[in-house]
């Protein structure tokens, strides 16, 4: 007997892209999630431009998470020029990086995963019912907002971030200013991780292999190694030894896999569990009482790890804007010499990558973008192969449902990942 | 208003940032919905309402023939079509592959040229069917797309703004990157509606707008070489998110015949 499930156009995800499930005899077969927005080719007309238009370049990559292409490209060049940025310049990028979180989180936990578990088809349906959820949920996107629009001009695609530091930098009065609204914010995304908290969760936890970036010191966001849940522990340099993109005649995405052959997961669930120890006070103790620990491996609990670091990046903010002195500079500079550097920021889906060749002139020669989504493409179609078996005694709308709701777990990015979602699923 | 209006969000190529804005407008939006129905928004929504639409607002650019033939589909099911951000307008930044051949573009990506089905032009939607009305910028401003939407449910028309970025510069009392500094600018040639926001933040402005309205790109193009700018650094300026609208693309043509 044979059974399909199509899901042509899936919604509340950023980008196009659809499902395929192929179910034989009672068992999986096939799971295709394929990303058929069409490709834009970065890589190839990045060549031949001066390498400080990268960040403005790649920004257009993805208008949900601008920040992160404009953070992974100045890294990447400023690496090439051993150019040191100084600590307030870099206090305040992590400082932007934490609005984009906000806006990213809030958006994805209110608006396009919260409406599965209450039945929802929107978020401004769930308006209805839920008023006062979705205007906390309007007002964290806010913050976020509020923060890369005073640190980059606009919410999307900012326009101040340069190589070795900023165009321009804030006073601390005006930094100062969001202090009251980012307290609030704080008070507020506790409030979402016990809402969330409270949902009914599928019981359903994988082992996979979870890769993050962690940091010297903090949670991570710009820098630190490359590790995973099964020991790997890498300078970013060598990011390209250890993983591979391949490309699938099912998708205009290029699919990461270990040069070894294995799927793996970035993102907060991976995030949270290489980092819990780095998390602030409020956030950790929140995840504590949540009954959330870095043992997580449930990809439906990604939306109370989206809530932790809600609470983190407010208690981020407020720390850095507490220290902040303007700097005597907006940023460093250096002289353009020919070579090739890496960079790895964490993108409020999971780790970004970026290398660049640049000639003495500081025009790029070659280009290498490597998205979250694309990276969690292999993994997620594992995951809905578990998830359709667990649920095969479904109808075919209710089993549409979950495994729609299984790839939003991720919150992929497809605008990103071609640089995804029609459901099709066909049972045998 | 008796009867609510039908929106449809339409996406095509594009980074989603355009109709991110639309979420952007946080409360207002929540206001905007009790007086018109979202209809069909696939980024927001897995509720579709079959058409047709009273106003469907089109984000991204043309690049492959399945989105050729959807384009056209999407007119005969809308009264109004607005295309809304760079992209739609006017190619994107997905347009560069119009200055080169895009059959060297593909193998840079992808290891399978022949998995990847496109066009070698990345063309605006008014190439494609009848445009209504055009909103520019990368991204366009949450502002301008609110007043559009307004006046379309009280049935007047938007009245867009004609100036330059560089008159709304001067209006805001920010001092000249391109006089004081002799930075680069595209200002004088650029559509307003940002807020003059790059030099406010101290740099030139890149035109992510758009040329206005009669642009003289070739006086502007003379003051950058007088200032010693490159002609392969004229080129790259009027070649980025508007690369593909006629004014920046003539003059970037004009000046790579030079270099």
């Amino acid at each position: 007997m044979k059974r399909s499930i199509r899901v042509a156009n899936l919604s509340r995800v950023e980008g196009e892209g659809a499902l395929e499930l192929i179910i034989t005899n009672g068992r999986v077969t096939r799971a295709n999630f394929s990303i058929f927005e069409s490709p834009r080719f970065f890589e190839a007309f990045l060549r031949g431009r001066r390498g400080l238009e990268a960040p403005d370049l790649t920004a257009r990559i993805c208008g949900i998470c601008p920040v992160a292409y404009q953070m992974s490209a100045v890294h990447a060049l400023e690496s090439i020029l051993a150019l040191a940025v100084p600590e307030p310049l870099r206090a305040l990028r992590r400082l932007l990086y934490c609005g984009e979180w906000l806006e990213s989180h809030a958006l994805h936990v209110y608006f396009l995963h919260a409406p599965d578990f209450l039945g929802y088809p929107s978020g401004l349906a769930m308006a209805q019912d839920f008023p006062e959820k979705v205007k906390d949920g309007l007002a964290l996107k806010k913050i976020g907002n509020a923060i890369v629009t005073l640190l980059g001009g606009r919410e999307i695609h900012p326009i101040s971030v340069r190589v070795g530091g900023f165009y321009r930098t804030p006073e601390a009065r005006e930094l100062q200013a969001l202090v009251p609204d980012l307290e609030k914010a704080l008070d507020l995304s506790q409030k979402t991780l016990r809402w969330v908290a409270c949902f009914n969760f599928p019981d359903i936890t994988y082992d996979y292999e979870l890769v993050a970036l962690r940091p010297a010191h903090d949670y991570p966001l710009c820098e630190g190694r490359l590790v995973s849940t099964r020991g790997l522990d890498i300078a970013v340099t060598e990011f390209e030894d250890v993983f591979a993109e391949e490309h699938v005649r099912h998708s205009n995405a290029l699919q990461g896999r270990l040069q070894s052959g294995g799927a793996y997961l970035v993102g907060p669930l991976a995030r949270f569990a290489l980092n819990y120890d780095r998390l602030h006070p409020v956030s950790q103790r929140a995840a504590q009482e949540a009954g959330l620990t870095p043992a997580c491996r449930n990809p439906f609990q990604s939306i109370m790890v989206r809530s932790v670091e809600m609470i983190y990046a407010c208690e981020e903010a407020l720390r850095i804007i507490g220290n902040y002195r303007r700097p005597a500079r907006p940023y460093v500079e250096a002289p353009w010499r020919a070579g090739q550097g890496c960079a790895i920021t964490e993108a409020p889906r999971g780790i970004l990558y970026h290398r660049y060749t640049v000639n003495d002139q500081g025009i790029i020669q070659d280009a290498r973008i490597v998205p979250p989504t694309s990276q969690n493409q292999k993994t997620i179609e594992a995951d809905l192969c578990r998830v359709a078996e667990r649920h095969l005694h479904l109808d075919d709308p209710h089993l549409t449902h979950i495994l729609e709701q299984a790839i939003r777990n991720y919150d992929p990015c497809i605008s990103c990942a071609t640089h995804c979602l029609r459901l099709r699923l066909v049972r045998r | 208003m008796d009867r609510r209006l039908k929106l449809a969000v339409w996406k095509f190529a594009s980074c989603d940032g355009c109709q991110l804005s639309l979420l952007d407008l946080e409360e207002h939006l929540l206001a905007l919905t009790d007086h018109l129905d979202i209809a069909y928004f696939l980024e927001a929504c897995s509720a579709v309402a079959p058409g047709p639409y009273d106003l469907s607002l089109v984000e991204g650019s043309v690049t492959t023939p399945e989105d050729a033939r959807r384009i056209t589909r999407v007119r005969r099911i809308s009264k109004l079509v607005v295309a809304i951000g760079a992209c739609a307008t006017a190619g994107g930044i997905q347009a560069l592959r119009n200055f080169a051949d895009v059959r060297e573009y593909i193998p840079v990506v992808y290891a399978h040229p022949e998995y990847i089905k496109t066009l070698d032009q990345s063309t605006p939607i008014a190439q494609h069917i009848k445009v209504d009305m055009e909103l520019p910028g990368c991204p366009i401003n949450k502002e301008q797309l609110l007043e559009t939407v307004k006046a379309l449910l009280q049935g007047r028309r938007p009245r867009p703004s004609s100036e330059s970025v560089c008159a709304s510069c001067k209006r805001q009392g920010i001092i000249c990157v391109l006089v004081a500094d002799g930075v680069p600018c595209l200002g004088p040639v650029t559509q307003a509606g940002c807020g003059a926001l790059c030099p406010a933040y101290h740099r030139g402005c890149y035109g992510c707008f758009g040329p206005k309205e009669h642009p003289n790109t070739s006086s502007l193009a003379a003051r950058f070489q007088q200032l010693g700018v490159a002609e392969a650094d004229i080129v790259r300026l009027f070649r980025t998110f508007n690369a593909g609208a006629e004014a920046f693309r003539q003059e970037s043509l004009a000046h790579e015949k030079k270099h």
